[in-house]
């Protein structure tokens, strides 16, 4: 990503925020993973992995992992109170019935129209679409956070997709090192611009034109 | 044990139900799940030219990877194959083919298959190439669907924590996964598990996957390679 820490966690507890008190949330890989750091104490969230895990709680201790409890990424992770296990249909049956509220995933590319690309890196092997397709598609809210530009310093907020796209039309909302995006019927507006950028500088490492929110923030 | 089925056995009994150019599913996600005693007697038999059915292609080390690593496998449906640069490399090689399917509907066609229905409808990816190639659409009302079709397979090999000897199985946590769907699909199931108990001794409400499903059952011995965490 060549983000640093501060900017990552920045971008987290950005996230976080619009997560509610006993919401379903499906987090991606990267900076996703750093979202339940920057929850309130004491707020409950059933965080889904789609391998079959509802309530997944944090990685345990070095020396306590248990192999046959991990992440959809393979890693440990813990369970709890409220938790579940379930099978591979199960767990994708309650992304396509709408019972998944939210997945915050990262990205390669979002256009103006709210198009995903996140699962062909250009010049690499295909990996395949995993779960991504279907939380793309039928999350109920997709919050992507990205890096505002990519390592040349292109922007990943595009007119139209260059590279495959994991779903057309599904992203809600953009949050990178820079601003915060929503997509409407209006389609992409700029809401927040985070301090000490400004909004010309979101404009130049834009790859699109935007809205600008009345009530803009900068925070 | 007593052994009132005949289900108890072992990997090396089995093996003979192996053969070049079969259908193979397995259970497991990224390794997770996945039956490690089988599959190390399916590497030392060395059988190639399978088709597989499962998940993901594991790591180059780690649960089914270790066959695909091998060059065995000449053809695979999966949804996902980026933690293995080896079956990506192959696949690029033209040595095997790949068709990409998302997860959740990889999964409702392997429990389709178990379940005796001929395929499902979907409306994943269906403005995307590599899900759509080569399938049918049908529709519904004013809505097209992607036909997707079951998926079975001559064995199944799957992991579980405990059966009784009738086959009766309950799972590990996140070691579930697909193998309660992959138990129902194969012609053959074979089951390899930490812990046979005496029949009786599972709580009929707590089996996930009836022993009508399972047709062999066998020990584990446990994981023998080393996880991407550790």
């Amino acid at each position: 990503m060549g983000l640093g820490v501060d900017i990552r966690n920045k971008i987290a507890r950005r996230a976080a925020m619009e997560i509610r008190q006993g919401m379903v949330v499906n987090l991606g890989i990267g900076i996703p993973s750093l979202v339940p750091n920057h929850l309130p104490e004491g707020m409950l969230v059933m965080f889904h992995a789609e391998n079959g895990i509802t309530g997944m709680g944090p990685s345990p201790e070095a020396g306590a992992e248990d192999a046959n409890l991990c992440n959809a990424g393979g890693f440990p992770v813990s369970l709890l109170p409220g938790g579940s296990y379930c099978d591979s249909t199960i767990s994708f049956g309650m992304i396509r019935r709408g019972r998944v509220d939210m997945t915050i995933l990262g990205s390669l590319q979002v256009s103006e129209k709210g198009d995903l690309a996140n699962w062909i890196v250009p010049g690499k092997k295909v990996p395949g679409m995993g779960g991504a397709m279907e939380l793309a598609q039928k999350a109920k809210k997709v919050i992507v956070v990205m890096n505002q530009t990519d390592k040349h310093g292109k922007s990943k907020i595009v007119e139209s997709c260059t590279l495959p796209l994991t779903s057309s039309g599904c992203v809600d909302m953009i949050i990178t090192d820079m601003a915060v995006f929503t997509l409407g019927k209006e389609g992409l507006e700029l809401t927040e611009v985070f301090a000490p950028h400004t909004i010309e500088e979101v404009i130049l490492n834009t790859g699109c034109t935007f809205n600008t929110n009345k009530e803009l923030k900068v925070i | 044990m007593n052994n009132p089925f005949q289900k108890i056995t072992t990997a090396d009994e089995l093996i003979r139900h192996f053969h070049d150019g079969m259908t193979l599913m397995y259970g497991g996600f990224g390794g997770v799940g996945s039956p490690p005693t089988i599959i190390e007697a399916i590497l030392q038999s060395g059988i190639k030219d399978l088709t597989l059915i499962g998940n993901d292609t594991g790591f180059p080390h780690i649960g089914i990877g270790q066959i695909v690593s091998q060059g065995r496998v000449r053809r695979i449906t999966t949804s996902h194959i980026g933690s293995n640069p080896i079956a990506g490399q192959l696949m690029t090689d033209g040595k095997m083919d790949v068709e990409f399917c998302p997860q959740g509907i990889l999964a409702e066609r392997i429990r389709a298959g178990g379940m005796g229905i001929p395929a499902i409808l979907s409306d994943i990816g269906m403005d995307n190439e590599i899900v759509t190639a080569g399938k049918q659409t049908c529709t519904i009302g004013k809505q097209e669907y992607l036909v997707e079709p079951a998926l079975t397979a001559e064995i199944s090999i799957i992991y579980a924590k405990k059966a009784d000897s009738y086959g009766n199985l309950i799972y590990d946590k996140s070691a579930r996964n697909t193998n309660p769907l992959c138990a129902m699909a194969g012609d053959i199931t074979i089951a390899e598990v930490e812990e046979i108990v005496p029949l009786g001794s599972l709580h009929p409400d707590e089996i996930i996957t009836p022993g009508v499903f399972v047709d062999y059952i066998i020990p584990s011995e446990g994981v023998n390679w080393k996880w991407a965490w550790e």
